[in-house]
């Protein structure tokens, strides 16, 4: 099992070469969709690179649950509701949820998916297979 | 202008690797206004040329039962100029195929002297084709028309040597014309040569 700096590097790694950003921009903080400018098709980019770099499967909805978020038993005019919420932190508990469920509007989530989450997202990877 | 900016491919190994050729010509209007009096390749059209022998080499991993969309360039490099006369040569492998999606590496060269190198990433369309009653993003029969015209069931092969088989994907109904098919294509009858 690498060490949490080991996997912040490779983190950073896959995140500059899927995104074009440089490596003082890829903060532990610092928001993919926010601050790095991810757009939706740059998860499965920066899937692959993760895969491949850890040498891991990451299933389709695993680091970003959008069956979720569109699945009507879940959100309610736009927002997630507390069975939305639950499900999410079964299926993300890699991810601090404490802001987005302050306020649960859809497309919060993806904004505020963090560096520090994708390392975490790794490590529990690592952890489980 | 036919958008083909692949003339034809020389390899295709299935869910690994092809290669295919663009002959650069003074015939083609778009040199004339890039330069103007100094006629040369385009990089957009190279990557694009980049792009439709990896998405065909991906789509092919898909049965093509589905066209693939160039999701992302990740990286572009190019070095040097294609003038008219040259023959460029499209190298891709595949990195990641996937059910969601795919990555592949490719690279231009000019005899042995590497043009261009780039990152590509396919989304699939999926479901996402049907758009509206039955209006599609793409039919079949364009499909295997390109495939034709390039020559992928003349050169490819699966990875074990054994030839790809046109009959093996569904792109043939030689039983009814496709029905759905709109626009002025659609007077004419795409033989259904090699599907035996």
């Amino acid at each position: 099992m690498p060490s949490q700096e080991e996997i912040f590097e490779k983190v950073r790694e896959a995140l500059v070469d899927a995104l074009g950003v440089d490596d003082d921009e890829v903060l532990s903080e610092a928001t993919l969709q926010g601050d790095l400018d991810a757009e939706s098709i740059d998860f499965l980019d920066i899937v692959f690179r993760l895969e491949k770099s850890f040498d891991i499967k990451i299933e389709r909805g695993e680091l970003f649950p959008e069956d979720i978020l569109t699945d009507a038993e879940y959100v309610q005019e736009g927002k997630v509701n507390e069975a939305g919420i639950a499900k999410l932190k079964e299926r993300m508990p890699f991810a601090d949820l404490s802001k987005f469920e302050a306020d649960p509007v859809v497309q919060n989530l993806g904004q505020q998916l963090t560096v520090q989450d994708m390392c975490r997202f790794v490590e529990h990877k690592l952890s489980t297979t | 202008m036919r958008w083909f900016w692949i003339d034809r491919f020389t390899q295709f190994v299935s869910s690994q690797r092809a290669t295919a050729v663009k002959c650069v010509s003074l015939g083609e209007d778009h040199l004339h206004d890039h330069m103007p009096g100094f006629p040369i390749m385009p990089s957009s059209l190279v990557t694009e040329g980049l792009a439709q022998a990896g998405g065909l080499l991906v789509s092919e991993h898909y049965g093509f039962q589905e066209l693939v969309v160039l999701g992302k360039i990740s990286r572009t490099r190019f070095y040097g100029h294609v003038r008219p006369g040259q023959i460029l040569t499209y190298r891709i492998e595949t990195d990641t195929l996937r059910d969601d999606g795919a990555a592949v590496t490719a690279t231009a060269h000019v005899e042995d002297k590497l043009h261009a190198e780039a990152q590509l990433f396919f989304a699939r369309i999926g479901e996402a084709n049907q758009v509206s009653n039955d209006r599609q993003l793409f039919h079949k029969r364009d499909l295997l028309h390109w495939l034709s015209l390039v020559g992928v069931f003349e050169v490819g092969v699966h990875p074990d040597g054994s030839r790809l088989r046109l009959a093996d994907y569904p792109l043939v109904d030689c039983s009814r014309a496709d029905s759905s098919r709109e626009g002025p294509s659609n007077d004419k009858e795409i033989p259904c040569a090699g599907a035996s």
